[in-house]
C-alpha cells in the first residue's frame, strides 16, 4: 500500500466516523429533552457533518477517480464504510446519545491534538480547526455525564447502563490498521493505538467525577464488518440520492 | 514595466479589500467578513481576480453565503474572471479579531472571545464577563447557541441573558 492509498483509507475512516455520528445526532433534531439541548445536539451534528464534508472532499481528491464527497457519502455500500462501530450505535435513549458522544469526543480531541502536528500541511490545518470544535463538544458531553451520573437514581442507572452497553465497541477505536502504520511511518498521522492510554485516563477521570464506575472489560460480539445498525441508517440517509439519481435543488 | 504592473495590481487589490470590508457577517452584522478574518488574500494579475478565504466553523452554513456575497460584490465591480479559493491552513481563529471588532461585538450585546483562553481541550472553560455590566459572575446556560460561533450565558449580577462569541 503506498502513501496515497493509505491516506485515502485514513480519510475515509475519519470522514465516515464524522458522517455517521453527524447523522445519528441529526436524528435527535426536535427530540432533545429541552430546547437548548436540541439546539446543542444539532449544532454538534452540523460540526461533524462539516468535518465529514471536508475530509471526504479531500479523500475524493486523493483518490483521483472523479468522485465527489457526495458520491462517497451517498453511493457507497455499507461494506465500504470505515467509520468507528461505536458511532453507528442507535440513539437508544438520551443517556446513550451522551455516553456515545463523550467516548468519541475524548478520542477525537486526542486524535486531532496529535494530527495537528502532522507534516502534511492540509491535514494539520484541518485537525487544528476540528480540535476547537471538538473541545466544545467534549465540554458539553462531559458536563452531561456528570449531571446524569450525579442526578437522580434513575439518571445514574441509565447513564451507567449506556456506558456498560457501549463499552464493548471502544477497543475497535484503537485497533491496528495497516494504513495507519504506513502514515505513521511517514509522520502524516498517529496510530490510534498510541492514543489509547490517554483516552482511558481522561474517560475514567470524568466517569469517577460523575460517581460512575468503569464498565467491565468485554469486547462486543462484532460480526465481520459492521453491526446491523449501519445498514438501516444508510437506507434512510441514502434514500433520496439513490431513488432520484443526480437530484439537485 | 514590471514595477508599473505591480502598482496597478496593488491599487486594484486595495480597491477589492475596501469593497470586501463593506460585507457584513450575515449573523453578526456589526462586524464585516474582513474583520472576522475570513478573507485571507486578494491577488490581481491583470486578468484573474483571486480571493482566498478560510472557513470559520467547518459546518457553518454562513460560509456559502460569504461566497455568494463576495461573488455578487465583485461582479458588481466588473470582475467577471473571479476565483474564490478556500484554504484550511492556517486555521481560522478568533485571535484574528481586532480589539476594535471585539469592542463592536460587546456594544452589540455579544460577549467577545476571551483573550488567552486555554487551547487544552481538557481544561475547564474560561470565565466570560457580562457584556452589559462587566460582572464576571456569569453562568453558562448552553455551550451551543443560535449559531455555531456562539454560546448562551446568563449574568448573575444584572440577570441579563447574553450570547458569547466563543474563543476559537
Amino acid at each position: 500500500m503506498d502513501t496515497q492509498q493509505a491516506l485515502f483509507h485514513y480519510l475515509l475512516r475519519l470522514g465516515d466516523t464524522n458522517l455517521i455520528l453527524g447523522h445519528r445526532l441529526s436524528e435527535m433534531c426536535s427530540r432533545g429533552p429541552m430546547l437548548e439541548e436540541d439546539i446543542a445536539l444539532t449544532n454538534m451534528a452540523l460540526d461533524h457533518i462539516g468535518q465529514a464534508e471536508t475530509l471526504l472532499q479531500f479523500a475524493a481528491e486523493v483518490e483521483g477517480k472523479g468522485r465527489s464527497e457526495d458520491d462517497l457519502s451517498y453511493l457507497r455500500a455499507e461494506t465500504d464504510f470505515h467509520n468507528l462501530l461505536l458511532v453507528e450505535q442507535p440513539n437508544t435513549d438520551f443517556a446513550y446519545v451522551i455516553a456515545r458522544q463523550f467516548l468519541v469526543d475524548v478520542y477525537q480531541c486526542l486524535l486531532y491534538q496529535k494530527l495537528q502536528e502532522s507534516n502534511h500541511e492540509v491535514l494539520a490545518g484541518m485537525a487544528k480547526r476540528f480540535l476547537k470544535e471538538c473541545t466544545y463538544h467534549l465540554r458539553h458531553s462531559s458536563a452531561w455525564v456528570e449531571r446524569l451520573g450525579q442526578g437522580t437514581e434513575e439518571s445514574h442507572r441509565r447513564i451507567q447502563q449506556a456506558f456498560h452497553d457501549l463499552w464493548g465497541y471502544t477497543p475497535e477505536i484503537f485497533s491496528a490498521k495497516p494504513y495507519e502504520t504506513v502514515l505513521a511511518a511517514a509522520n502524516i498521522a498517529p496510530e490510534a493505538q498510541d492514543l489509547e492510554m490517554d483516552w482511558t485516563v481522561q474517560v475514567l477521570r470524568v466517569l469517577s467525577g460523575a460517581s460512575l464506575h468503569k464498565p467491565a472489560e468485554k469486547a462486543a460480539e462484532i460480526p465481520s464488518g459492521h453491526t446491523a445498525h449501519l445498514g438501516h441508517l444508510l437506507a434512510e440517509m441514502q434514500y433520496l440520492p439513490r431513488t432520484y439519481p443526480g437530484a439537485t435543488w | 514595466m514590471l514595477q508599473n504592473k505591480t502598482n496597478v495590481s496593488s491599487d486594484v487589490e486595495e480597491l477589492v479589500w475596501e469593497r470586501l470590508s463593506l460585507i457584513p457577517d450575515p449573523e453578526v452584522p456589526v462586524i464585516t467578513i474582513v474583520e472576522l478574518g475570513v478573507v485571507r488574500d486578494v491577488q490581481w494579475d491583470g486578468k484573474l481576480l483571486r480571493i482566498v478565504i478560510t472557513p470559520t466553523y467547518t459546518g457553518c452554513p454562513a460560509m456559502n453565503l460569504f461566497v455568494a456575497e463576495i461573488q455578487a460584490a465583485m461582479h458588481e465591480q466588473g470582475f467577471d474572471n473571479l476565483e474564490i479559493k478556500t484554504v484550511f491552513s492556517p486555521a481560522w481563529t478568533t485571535d484574528w479579531l481586532s480589539t476594535e471588532a471585539k469592542e463592536k461585538l460587546r456594544q452589540y450585546g455579544i460577549a467577545p472571545p476571551v483573550q488567552n483562553a486555554s487551547d487544552d481541550p481538557f481544561a475547564p472553560p474560561p470565565v466570560v464577563p457580562c457584556p452589559r455590566c462587566g460582572a464576571e459572575h456569569t453562568t453558562l446556560v448552553s455551550q451551543f447557541g443560535a449559531t455555531a460561533c456562539k454560546s448562551l450565558y446568563t449574568c448573575n449580577v444584572c440577570q441579563e441573558p447574553f450570547e458569547y462569541f466563543k474563543h476559537f
